[in-house]
């Protein structure tokens, strides 16, 4: 790509909550261009989309739009200005028709009275520009499908004259065939001028689609590459390119009567979102679970706690086979859950550190003796609780670490003979990090199986004693502990499949 | 999140919750009272005082177990005044009667409340609607099935729970029933909110995904509710019976009553927070309102402009002392977590 960029950003950087995200971050967008933005989760580039958007404001940094700068103080602003963004979840109003959606905020008027017809034309004519007769703009937004509510975004994007698109991850909901559907209309797009920004975890559409790649790791800019000239296992290394970090500690002499017992054994297990999971962790293991967002992780764990059902499949604890259609009916099989996000899944805000610590053993009566109740005391000690209120302080007045101190006693609480941790660490302190990587040690030493969820790849391996590797609902592969990122990512992101397909 | 602490402070944490300012306002209240009348104080004017209120002390509680578990129930007045007027119809002056019939009444309370609470929870209808519906179906059903007038008469032996107690105790004179029964009541009420049921009840309104998240059935915790707050007012339909006889209108307009007794108490609609002990307060609160009213010679049709004045001074007080429960949290409707989320929609 050659003559002045269509739109320039150099060195953007942010800060939430005085932790930078963003690290002067430069890029430059052509147009026709397809700019593809990877990185792990975390890396940055949901922000630097946002930025984009306007929903977010750098701190440093300039945007200049065909060489003019630019400030978007409000996602308005951005769109006015020809820069469009299709985030994961749609702004669309199920119950409008889909030009009602196109035109939302600034409907056609004749009159004074909104035209319908007038708006119905004018997507009509959108849609046939990108080849997609198939949609009627006079349909609610309700009856379409995922892939088609997509479109609907995408039209609204041009609808404003966009010269910038950005999209995140576009193909995330998609079925393949819909995939194809959203490539043609890239080439549309591109054909028109428009300069795309597309962010995607998957490396095959990437090499399918991209010119330029634009790696992001923790906020800063690791390297701009052409896409002709780059190999999908360079990007990955690039991705993930830092040292597994001696943080974790070491795993503890067991003593568990249990260790070495299989203790959850899953087989064949699967609902519309899963296909086909076997699985099997032993007392003192710790099982990783790897993937992508949405590859499948939290399902499972969701399946064997009965949140959402699998609909085949068999699991066994401790040999007995269970058929957890409620997290009732997991909590007395011995599972304990440590939900992903602990303020909406996991907490009673309003209540005291001691009630939430409690639930458990009250919501589920064979737990509910006072032995149990009379432990409560000293586990939320020996986790080192901080909270200023005594155990009757309130939990939401607590950091995050110290909630999920709460959260993990709840569990602690049930003497859990399976123990699953959603992402335990998100969001906490390093030293609450630390501590419960110790917790999950002393678990492991004691004969619990656990089955750790983290999107932190080097946590996920440091810790884990095996990975299993997910991608799209099933079981891409199991991988030993202490492999190396590079691999996880290839079998998490097909890019194994990639190298086969492109070697003939 | 500062702004909660500053009104921690001001109370001991046993008055912690609205029950600090419920005591302050009931204080003040019986102050006024005892300015204008002076002889309130001396035990028989208290022990009326209490007869009277007693029912609304009963109805409280049945809806503060509904408002903490995060909803409603608008049809304890229809049920108050069915369970009255059938009474009547069924006892019709035969003391032989009164038992059975009162078993009776309990049975039908039972019924209501799993109507009310089966419907939330398993069809999905919010509270607010079913038991709106509830409120209009027995009234038009009692309506219906008296022609507009009641008939029929209450035995003695029922009259006696809204009416006697034991006389002759020095210095109160008599200590009515109602006023036995309500504190038995309360007391109750207090032990079960500590039991495993009445935690999990808290949990249920606080945050309902985590609670099922926990083993919570969420369904079966608020239907219990449900069928709590209709059995009170089935309690409250005898003691008021009793006590003032049956009208066309006996029950009217007590559930809103009720709402405003539970919100002065602070107990935070939506679910999660406040006591029995508060719920109780703001009963009282209410009641001694009243009955200052008729000392000023106020009519009685004030007080349901008392009333919506109250509820919205009570829930602006609330909001203003800075309810911190961030804005942006998900209350959700009864979602047992068996359902599959709709969030994502890969199909």
């Amino acid at each position: 790509m050659t003559g002045a960029p269509l739109l320039r950003m150099t060195g953007i950087g942010k800060s939430f909550l005085g932790v930078r995200v963003l690290h002067g971050v430069d890029l430059d967008l052509h147009a026709g261009e397809l700019h593809a933005l990877v990185g792990e989760n975390g890396a940055g580039k949901s922000t630097l989309m946002k930025v984009l958007a306007g929903v977010h404001r750098a701190d440093t940094g300039r945007i200049e739009l065909d060489g003019a700068e630019v400030s978007f103080e409000h996602p308005v602003r951005a769109q006015r200005a020809g820069v469009s963004t299709v985030f994961q979840e749609f702004n669309l109003l199920p119950e409008r028709t889909v030009a009602q959606n196109v035109f939302l905020g600034r409907e056609t008027r004749t009159r004074g009275v909104v035209d319908d017809r007038a708006m119905e034309g004018a997507t009509a004519e959108l849609l046939a520009d990108l080849g997609l007769a198939g949609i009627a703009p006079w349909s609610k937004v309700r009856h379409l499908s995922v892939a088609e509510q997509q479109v609907v975004e995408i039209v609204k994007a041009l609808s404003h004259d966009a010269r910038v698109i950005s999209m995140d991850e576009p193909t995330a909901a998609l079925a393949d065939h819909e995939v194809e559907v959203l490539y043609r209309i890239i080439a549309r797009l591109r054909e028109r001028g428009v300069g795309i920004l597309y962010v995607s975890h998957r490396l095959k559409e990437i090499f399918d689609l991209a010119d330029t790649i634009t790696v992001l790791k923790d906020g800063h800019l690791v390297d701009t590459m052409a896409a002709a000239d780059t190999r999908p296992a360079e990007l990955v290394r690039k991705m993930v390119g830092r040292p597994v970090s001696s943080v974790f500690p070491d795993p503890l002499e067991p003593h568990g009567e249990r260790v070495g017992e299989v203790r959850l054994s899953v087989s064949g297990a699967g609902n519309t979102r899963l296909d086909g999971i076997d699985l099997e962790v032993r007392g003192g293991e710790i099982v990783g679970l790897a993937g992508l967002q949405g590859s499948g992780r939290t399902e499972i764990a969701h399946g064997l706690f009965g949140v959402d059902r699998f609909t085949r499949g068999e699991v066994h604890v401790d040999g007995r086979r269970i058929d957890p259609r409620s997290p009732r009916r997991a909590v007395r099989a011995g599972l304990a859950l440590v939900t992903e996000d602990r303020k909406s899944q996991g907490l009673l805000l309003d209540q005291s550190v001691l009630a939430n610590a409690r639930l458990v053993l009250d919501a589920v009566p064979p737990f509910g003796s006072g032995r149990r109740v009379r432990r409560i005391p000293g586990i939320l000690s020996s986790l080192e609780l901080v909270a200023r209120g005594g155990h009757g302080q309130e939990v939401r007045f607590l950091s995050g670490g110290n909630q999920q101190k709460v959260v993990l006693a709840k569990w602690l609480a049930t003497d859990p003979g399976v123990m699953i941790l959603d992402e335990p660490t998100r969001g906490i302190d390093v030293g609450a990090k630390q501590a419960v990587y110790s917790l999950m040690r002393e678990l492991a030493a004691a004969g619990v199986a656990i089955l750790l969820i983290s999107s932190e790849l080097p946590e996920l391996i440091g810790m884990s004693d095996r990975l299993v590797v997910l991608d799209d609902g099933r079981v891409a592969g199991e991988l030993p502990g202490g492999s190396s990122e590079e691999t996880v990512m290839a079998l998490a992101t097909g890019a194994s499949v990639h190298r086969e397909e492109a070697a003939p | 999140m500062t702004e909660p602490t500053t009104a921690r402070v001001r109370f001991p944490t046993a008055l912690r919750g609205g029950t600090g300012t419920v005591s302050v306002l009931l204080v003040l209240i019986f102050v006024v009272i005892a300015t204008q009348n002076p002889s309130f104080f001396e035990g028989p004017p208290l022990m009326a005082f209490a007869k009277k209120a007693a029912p609304l002390v009963v109805l409280a509680i049945g809806q503060y177990l509904v408002i903490v578990s995060g909803e409603f129930d608008l049809s304890v007045g229809s049920l108050v005044g069915a369970q009255v007027v059938i009474a009547a119809r069924l006892i019709d002056g035969d003391e032989a009667m009164t038992y059975p019939v009162i078993g009776l009444m309990l049975l039908f309370g039972l019924l209501v409340g799993l109507v009310n609470g089966l419907v939330t929870t398993l069809l999905r209808v919010p509270s607010i609607i079913t038991t709106l519906g509830t409120m209009l179906i027995l009234f038009g059903a009692v309506r219906y099935w008296t022609g507009g007038a009641p008939t029929g008469a209450l035995s003695e032996g029922f009259r006696v729970f809204g009416r006697h107690g034991p006389d002759g105790v020095p210095v109160l004179g008599q200590i009515p029933w109602a006023l036995v029964i309500a504190a038995l009541l309360t007391v109750g009420a207090i032990l079960l909110m500590r039991s495993p049921y009445g935690r999990s009840l808290m949990a249920t309104g606080d945050n309902d995904t985590a609670a099922a998240f926990s083993g919570v059935r969420v369904w079966r915790v608020r239907t219990l509710a449900f069928v709590g707050s209709s059995l009170m007012a089935t309690v409250a339909a005898i003691l008021i019976g009793g006590f003032a006889g049956v009208t066309a209108q006996v029950g009217e307009g007590l559930e809103f009553t009720a709402i405003t007794a539970v919100v002065l108490g602070g107990v935070v609609l939506g679910g999660g927070r406040g006591t029995v002990v508060a719920a109780v307060l703001g009963a009282l609160t209410v009641e001694a309102l009243f009955t200052l009213f008729n000392q000023l010679y106020l009519p009685s049709t004030i007080q349901p402009t008392a009333q919506g004045l109250i509820i919205i001074a009570a829930v602006a007080y609330v909001s203003r002392r800075g309810d911190p429960r961030p804005p942006t949290r998900p209350r959700r409707r009864p979602d047992p977590p068996n359902e599959r989320q709709l969030d994502s929609s890969r199909r």
